[in-house]
Formats: structure tokens, C-alpha cells, sequence
């Protein structure tokens, strides 16, 4: 027997002031993962995060289905943002079937995928609202986070898992007078989620808690390849739907929030921001959008794609979401990979908890728009 | 939205009031006048004036107030009364349920939500004899490595901590279970037993989250004792007495808040800490460290430590109302008790009820328990209240917030009152 372990298996000093702490599986301030937390007194020196625990295999999955028949499983890992998670797998497909899509199509689509934003939204800071320990902030964003809901149920026919999105469009058209439903609840949500920031975002304590804590610079947010709403607000000006637009978004005036500081408040308020700016582009698309004609190409039965790869990817919820597929003129896909914006920005948060105290942990640890089941897929 | 709880009926409500009365009427007939009649049957009864005492006429005496009332006279003035009913552990936990309620109720309306509903029919009234229920039948699970009789002691303890401090609170002129002359010192002993009793509960739990939640109990409270008896202080050095009756007598006139504003909202604030309430639950920071201190109670061990906290909870808004707000004094609102029924008795028809003893209460107490119970209400809706507002602060800004802003304002009301005291404007010779 060699002294030589592998670094993993090389038993580490024990320090007597040190204390590891399992916050999860089972933790009410964890989600469906572990975060192996070990703690100096109050302050946090070593954090390791252990996603895994609901991985369900769903690029497996997606080998052994044909394109149609993939389409209600792949929007799974995230059923909050189900419409932006099957967004560049259908708009993949669609490359590889060499399918047109309808104008009116796309404007449906662009209204359902801002419309979702806002849903996973809503869920995440409500959760938000949790981990700080403020449970009006969590009935209050949950409540209205109904209306949309409502508002998808007749869009979709499916509260929260829609699968709406099809290659070749949509699977059924708007219901007749949606656009003025539509246009009224937009209007009273976007009134309702500005008095958020009276009552949550310029409270006292709530500002305290956030200000300053677990700050990512602009240099180390690129490096660590975090997106989304992590990256906007490290003062990156970054934003899929203008950088890369993809449907009929270059045709919508889109503003992109973006805040300097890379603290925990800053990453909580980009989403709220987004919000707001959803709602405009919502009304935008409303107008803007054919007032008939079809919404779905007709497909061959089980149509088999053509022999080579697309990468696509969408602004979802929480950042930049790829879809890779591999067809090898079969029905079924080769290979569906989800380069998911979860897991990037959970890299960072080793780095951000490093010195932390450990009652910041939530709060940073849910800033990062991290959603672990998107991360396992 | 599209859940909403159905709306109230006034029909339906009394319908569910005749439901509720049928069933207790039910269960008197059918259970509790046979129990009645079975025991008093056993019992070997004495002879009294030279009659034997049966079991009907026993119920006779019952129904007889000019029997039964110098009984219930005999027991008010005991000892035990004043312990288990009135001043003591009955009306703190009747006050104490009564928090419960309003607390679901108002954190739901203020939160667009509707709260307990449906146990009890009436609004939820039921719901915290539901959770008692449950919390009495589900299983006491003690952690294997768990120091047991210190683990099993703690609630206990705890719970017997809290009765003591109600049992230091004037409720009404005359109605204190201990009448002590150094009060106020007995309440700060009480208070710095809590954080010994958090500690030992946590520490013997042998867990990693008990104990982090104990040493933040630990932090805080010890922490924020010591505003909390400098901001009393004031007080002391006005009435120049420690006995919780005299001051809250001392206040006929004015109450301390109007001359010892800071004070009182120092005291405000440290109660919050003391009492753990949001934005001060650290101890009990649910997203951090579980449930902080009480995360391996199960069982009736958790309900007891919240009945422990209720009961402090009530004591704390009690001691703020005696110190500050006045205690019982207040404009006399209760009429006095009509004379013609003690000569004359009751007319009902054809038949005069004579009934000697009355009355039981006398209008001072009544009036002051009233204006007590208003203003303890008035506290504690004003304790609750954070918990829909604020989200919950760290450990470092609490003990800034303590060590240096709350001892500081404390030391101000301290010569607040001295200057008052040597002005001449209070204490002997002025306003009161």
C-alpha cells in the first residue's frame, strides 16, 4: 500500500472549530438538492452543491421517442417555464424538418413564452420570499401568479404543463376574444407587481439583508459562464432576445435590464424587471400580431429528420437554454442534449458563499435563479 | 383568482350554532349527568342538619344558589383559583388561544388569503383544538444520542417558566397570583431563564441544528436583556417601587408612555427579541437551520414549548401594558351591579328568584379586567403585526441593532427620568 490516494479519496485534517452541515435533501431551505455547507462559527468556509437527486433522464428518454412524441416529456425539467424549456427543441426541429413556420404562429408563440416567463417568475420569488422569511411575499406573488395561470389555461387547455409548443407552430389556435382577456389581465398584473416594490424591494430589512452580500463581479460572471438574470445583473448586457432573436422578437422593441452592483438584491430584482418589460412585450405582440390565419403547418405522419446536427437556444426564465439535436434521418432524434442555464449559474454559488455568513445562504443560494430539477434533467 | 372559500351565511351559521349545541347537549344527557349520578351514587354521603345528604339532593343543592354560591365564593378566594382560573394559567391561555386565532386570521386577510376555515364551521374556530388533537396523538420521537431527561425536561421547564412570569402580572385592583414586593426583579429572573432553558433543550438534543439555533437563542436573548432592563428602569425611578401592583396603581392619572416615550419603544422592541417573533426568529429561521432549537421536538414536546411561547407572548404584552399603558386603570365603563336584585330578586312571571352572594365580581375588578384584556389585545395585535411586514434579519444586524442603538436610547430614558424625577414634574409633590 502507497502513502498516494487519489485527490478525492485523500482523507482530509479535521478541524475542530469546523462544523459540515447537510443543508438537504430533506431541508426546508434547499430544494431537491444537497449544499454540503461547512461553517466556521457563523461564517460559511467551504460550500460543495450536490445536485443529482432528481435526475430523470430525459435526453435518454428522447432517444427512443420520435420528434412529436418527445415533445410532453421534454418540457418536464421545468414545468413553471414549460414553454421556454421546449422552445429550442421545437425551434430545432423545425430546422431539421425544413418547416416554415406561420407568421400568426409565432406572435402565439412569443405571447405564450412571455406569458410563462412571468409564471416561473412569480414562483421563483415567492420562494424568494420564503428563504427570506417573509410570508407575505410568498402568498402575494403565488396569488397573482393565478391570473396568468388562468390566462394559459385558455390559451392551452393545461395549467402549468402546456405542451403547446409543436414543430410547425402551435397546436391550437388563440380561443376567440383572448386578445382583449389577455390585454386586460397583462394590464392589471403589470399595475399589480409595481407595488411589489413598495412593499419587498424598498423594505428596510429586506434591503439589509440583500445589499452587499454574495457580490459577483463582472469579470468573474463571464469567466464562470454564468446567463440570465445572474449575468444582467453583474452588468452584463446580455440578452438572448436581442442578441441572438429568434421568431418575431427583432421585430418587438425590447429594453434589457441591467444593474451594476452583483449583489444578492441586484440578482433579485433583474427578474422582477423582466417582468415588467415582459408585460410590454406582450401588449407589443398583441398588436402587432396577423389577426388571422393558421397557426400550424401540417407534418408528414412521424417525420424523419435530415442527416446533421442544430444547436439552438432561447432567453428563458432563468438565462440562456440550448438545445442540441443529432438526427440521423430517422424518426427518432440521435441525441437531445439541454445545455440548461441552471446548472451554469449554480457554479458560482461555491464562490459567492466563501466568507459568507451562513443566514446569507438562502438568500444568495435563491438569487441565483437556480432551479434544481431543471439542473438534474 | 379562481379558489375562493365560500362566503358567509348568516343562515348557515346558525345553523351550525344549533348543530353545535345539539351535540353538547347530546353528549351532557347521554354522558355527563349519568357520570354525575354514578359517582355521587359511590360516594358515601354525609348527614348535614341532620339529614342524609343523597345523591338529589346533592343536584338539588347544585341548583340552589343560595346554597351553591358561598361555594363559589369559598373557591374564588383560594389559592388555587387564582392559580389555575383567573389571573393565572387559565385566562393566559384563554388570551393565549385567543392570539393564536387572530393571528392565523389577520396574517391571512393581510396576506389575500382566507386562513383556518372550515374546523369548527364557524370561521376556523376550531382549528387550534384540531392541532392540539394532533400534536397530542402523533408520536414523541427522542433522538438516539439525545441526553434523555434533560430532552424530555425542557418543554416542561419551559412551560412552567412561562406560568411562573403570568403568575407575576396584576390583571385587576387586588387580583395577582404572587403579590410580591420585588416584582419587577422576579420578572427579570424569569426572563434570564428562558435563554438557560433554550440552551439546555438545544444542547442536549445532540444535533446539529438544535445547537446552531440554541447559540443564536442564546446570543439574542442574553443580548437584548440588557436594553430591556435599563429601558424598565426608568419606570423604577419614577414610582420608586419594584411591585408591579403599585405601579400599574401608580398610574390613575397618566400612563408612562406619555412621559417615557423611548422607553417603552425600546421595551417595544427588545419584547420582539425576547419573544422571537418575526424580524427577530433567527433562533427559529426555517430556511437556514430547519426549525432552529425546536427541530427534534415532536410531538407534544413542540406543543408545549408553543404553548410556553403563547403564554409569554401574553405575559410580555401584560408587562408592557402594567408598566407603560396603565394596567387596569381606565374610565369606568361597567354599570354597577343593580341593588333591587339583591332586596327585591329577580322577577320572572309568577316566581321571584331570591338569590343572596351576588355579586361575584365587584365593578372595579370587572371594569378593570376589561380595560386590561383591551389593551393587552391592542399590544399584541401591535407584536403580530411584524410578522406580515418584515422579512427576518441577520445575526449581525441584530446584534448591532442591540448593542449599540437600543442600550444607547435605554441610557436616554434613563436620564429622561431623572430629569423628570428632579424637576419636580413627577414623583413626590408633582403630577402624581
Amino acid at each position: 500500500m502507497t502513502a498516494e490516494l487519489p485527490p478525492g479519496l485523500a482523507l482530509q485534517k479535521v478541524d475542530e472549530r469546523i462544523m459540515t452541515l447537510n443543508v438537504g435533501p430533506q431541508h426546508p431551505g434547499s430544494g431537491h438538492m444537497r449544499i454540503v455547507v461547512q461553517i466556521d462559527g457563523d461564517y460559511i468556509v467551504a460550500c460543495d452543491p450536490d445536485p443529482g437527486y432528481v435526475h430523470r433522464g430525459e435526453e435518454k428518454m428522447a432517444e427512443y421517442r420520435n420528434y412529436i412524441t418527445n415533445i410532453p416529456h421534454l418540457e418536464r425539467p421545468v414545468i413553471h417555464d414549460s414553454c421556454n424549456v421546449l422552445y429550442p427543441y421545437v425551434l430545432g426541429v423545425e430546422e431539421l424538418l425544413g418547416i416554415e413556420v406561420p407568421e400568426r404562429a409565432k406572435y402565439v408563440r412569443v405571447i405564450a413564452s412571455e406569458l410563462n416567463r412571468c409564471i416561473y417568475i412569480m414562483y421563483w420569488l415567492a420562494i424568494y420570499g420564503i428563504f427570506l422569511g417573509h410570508s407575505t411575499m410568498f402568498m402575494w406573488p403565488a396569488g397573482d401568479r393565478e391570473l396568468l395561470i388562468d390566462l394559459m389555461e385558455k390559451m392551452t387547455g393545461a395549467r402549468v404543463t402546456h405542451a403547446h409548443f409543436v414543430p410547425g407552430g402551435v397546436r391550437n389556435d388563440l380561443p376567440p376574444n383572448f386578445e382583449d382577456v389577455c390585454l386586460r389581465q397583462v394590464n392589471y398584473f403589470e399595475k399589480r407587481i409595481k407595488e411589489y416594490a413598495a412593499v419587498f424591494y424598498d423594505n428596510p430589512i429586506l434591503i439589509s439583508r440583500t445589499r452587499d452580500t454574495g457580490i459577483l463581479s463582472r469579470q468573474d460572471a463571464i469567466r464562470l459562464g454564468t446567463t440570465g438574470s445572474v449575468l444582467r445583473a453583474s452588468g452584463v448586457d446580455y440578452d438572448l432576445r436581442k442578441k441572438e432573436p429568434y421568431d418575431v422578437y427583432d421585430e418587438l422593441d425590447i429594453h434589457t435590464n441591467v444593474m451594476k452592483e452583483g449583489d444578492s438584491y441586484a440578482r433579485s430584482r433583474i427578474p422582477w424587471l423582466d417582468m415588467i418589460e415582459s408585460c410590454k412585450i406582450i401588449k407589443q405582440a398583441l398588436q402587432k400580431m396577423p389577426k388571422s390565419g393558421s397557426v400550424r403547418v401540417k407534418l408528414k405522419p412521424n417525420p424523419k429528420g435530415k442527416n446533421e446536427t442544430v444547436y439552438k437556444r432561447v432567453e428563458s426564465g432563468r438565462g440562456s437554454l440550448g438545445c442540441y439535436v443529432v438526427s440521423d434521418s430517422k424518426p427518432e432524434p440521435y441525441r437531445v442534449k439541454l445545455s440548461v442555464p441552471s446548472f451554469r449559474n449554480l457554479i458560482a454559488l461555491p464562490y459567492l458563499l466563501k466568507g459568507e455568513k451562513l443566514g446569507n445562504m438562502p438568500s444568495v443560494y435563491w438569487s441565483l435563479n437556480y432551479w434544481p430539477v431543471e439542473a438534474d434533467r | 383568482m379562481s379558489v375562493i372559500a365560500p362566503n358567509f351565511k348568516l343562515s348557515e351559521f346558525i345553523k351550525s350554532l344549533l348543530d353545535n349545541a345539539f351535540w353538547g347537549v347530546l353528549l351532557m344527557v347521554l354522558v355527563g349527568i349519568p357520570a354525575v349520578m354514578m359517582v355521587l351514587f359511590f360516594i358515601e354521603m354525609p348527614v348535614i342538619n341532620g339529614e342524609l345528604l343523597t345523591p338529589f339532593l346533592a343536584l338539588t343543592w347544585l341548583a340552589d344558589p343560595s346554597r351553591i354560591l358561598p361555594v363559589v365564593h369559598a373557591f374564588m378566594a383560594t389559592d388555587m383559583f387564582r392559580v389555575m382560573a383567573f389571573p393565572g394559567f387559565g385566562f393566559a391561555a384563554l388570551l393565549a388561544a385567543g392570539t393564536i386565532f387572530v393571528e392565523r386570521k389577520m396574517l391571512a386577510k393581510l396576506q389575500l388569503r382566507v386562513g383556518p376555515f372550515y374546523c369548527g364551521k364557524i370561521e376556523g374556530i376550531l382549528q387550534l383544538m384540531g392541532d392540539g388533537l394532533k400534536l397530542i396523538s402523533k408520536e414523541i420521537i427522542i433522538p438516539a444520542k439525545a441526553d434523555k431527561p434533560l430532552f424530555w425536561a425542557a418543554p416542561v421547564i419551559f412551560v412552567g417558566a412561562a406560568a411562573a412570569f403570568v403568575a407575576l402580572i396584576p390583571v385587576a385592583p387586588g387580583w395577582v397570583v404572587a403579590d410580591v414586593d420585588l416584582g419587577l426583579l422576579g420578572v427579570f429572573a424569569v426572563i434570564g431563564f428562558f435563554p438557560i432553558i433554550t440552551i439546555l433543550s438545544a444542547w442536549s438534543a445532540n444535533s446539529k441544528f438544535p445547537f446552531i439555533g440554541g447559540i443564536r437563542a442564546l446570543f439574542q436573548m442574553v443580548s437584548f436583556e440588557i436594553p430591556l432592563i435599563l429601558s424598565l428602569l426608568g419606570v423604577v425611578i419614577l414610582t420608586g417601587t419594584l411591585n408591579l401592583s403599585e405601579i400599574a396603581a401608580s398610574q390613575s392619572s397618566f400612563p408612562w408612555i406619555v412621559f417615557l416615550p423611548i422607553g417603552a419603544i425600546v421595551f417595544f422592541i427588545t419584547m420582539l427579541a425576547e419573544l422571537e417573533r418575526i424580524p427577530f426568529d433567527l433562533p427559529e429561521a426555517e430556511s437556514e437551520i430547519v426549525a432552529g432549537w425546536l427541530t427534534e421536538l415532536s410531538g407534544m414536546m413542540y406543543g408545549l414549548v408553543q404553548l410556553g411561547t403563547y403564554l409569554k407572548l401574553y405575559a410580555f404584552a401584560a408587562l408592557f401594558v402594567v408598566l407603560f399603558l396603565g394596567g387596569w386603570n381606565g374610565p369606568m365603563i361597567v354599570p354597577p351591579f343593580p341593588a333591587e336584585i339583591l332586596t327585591d330578586g329577580i322577577v320572572m312571571g309568577p316566581i321571584t328568584a331570591k338569590i343572596p352572594g351576588l355579586p361575584l365580581f365587584t365593578q372595579e375588578m370587572l371594569n378593570g379586567t376589561l380595560w386590561f384584556v383591551l389593551k393587552t389585545v391592542g399590544v399584541i395585535f401591535f407584536i403580530l403585526l411584524p410578522r406580515g411586514v418584515f422579512p427576518r434579519i441577520r445575526i449581525d444586524m441584530l446584534l448591532n441593532l442591540g448593542w449599540t442603538k437600543l442600550i444607547g436610547l435605554a441610557f436616554v430614558n434613563i436620564f429622561i427620568a431623572l430629569g423628570l424625577l428632579y424637576a419636580g414634574v413627577l414623583g413626590p409633590g408633582g403630577l402624581q
